[in-house]
């Protein structure tokens, strides 16, 4: 199953479904970057709000992406993991440090609109 | 209500995937709370996880439990993998042999209301996990 990207102005956005297997991850962490190259973009929304599950490793490749589009110059912002994924990844022991996270996509455009002042 | 038991063949990546669906399946069917049921669905795709990263592969069955007054899931995962040579080592956080993150076991542990682990050199890893309903 693929994730669709979404070039949004100078930002993509990345929504994930709810099944996720580790080669679509993997293949996710690949395309975003290569699509933050081809587009210059400055950022990327990684929509999680339909993952079923965020184990320890749908959350490394999260972070992964984050840092590969960090040294890209760009940023990540994660939006919509759910308050009961939340707490599952909690339990786990699972973070997402350094990685930037807002409540859902709304929230993830402004924060990134006020960041860099465009007119998305 | 009762429910049968389920058996998922572990073999790749995949196979996590459905593993944990179906004990999402079966914990909602036994009445746990959606947030329960996301804690047992990401227990389950560690425990297959680590099927595929060190046995490759192996099996996840998943069973109701009785107990004296309450109703629960038990999650059994194993494989004939090499085995688990130091278990209290592997029960640690922070631990791995396989460059993963090493939160695995310990991980589960925390998901989960029982633990039992039992591992033999060369011959496999068994995992029990169970959770009871509130």
């Amino acid at each position: 199953m693929e994730v669709p990207i979404l070039k949004q102005g100078a930002f993509l956005i990345a929504t994930f479904q709810a099944a996720l297997s580790d080669a679509d991850l993997n293949q996710l962490r690949m395309g975003l970057v290569q699509q933050v190259v081809k587009f210059r973009s400055r950022a990327v929304i990684v929509d999680v709000t339909a993952m079923d599950v965020m184990d320890s490793f749908a959350s490394r490749t999260l972070r992964e992406i984050a840092h590969m589009i960090r040294l890209r110059g760009a940023e990540t912002v994660i939006v919509g993991i759910q308050p009961e994924v939340a707490f599952a990844m909690v339990q786990l022991g699972l973070t997402l440090e350094g990685v930037a996270t807002a409540l859902d996509l709304e929230e993830g455009l402004a924060y990134l609109n006020e960041k860099f002042k465009t007119t998305n | 209500m009762s429910v049968g038991e389920i058996r998922v063949a572990i073999n790749s990546d995949q196979d996590i995937v459905s593993a944990r669906q179906k004990g999402r399946v079966v914990a909602n069917e036994l009445g746990f709370s959606s947030g329960d049921a996301t804690l047992i669905a990401t227990a389950i795709s560690e425990l297959a996880r680590n099927i595929v990263s060190y046995a490759r592969k192996g099996q996840i069955t998943i069973r109701q439990v009785n107990g004296l007054n309450r109703r629960g899931i038990a999650v059994i995962a194993d494989d004939e993998g090499p085995g688990i040579a130091d278990i209290r080592q592997a029960l640690r956080d922070g631990f791995s042999t396989s460059g993963s993150l090493g939160l695995g076991l310990p991980g589960v542990r925390r998901l989960m209301d029982e633990f039992e682990i039992t591992s033999q050199l060369g011959k496999g890893t068994t995992v029990m996990v169970k959770k009871w309903r509130p």
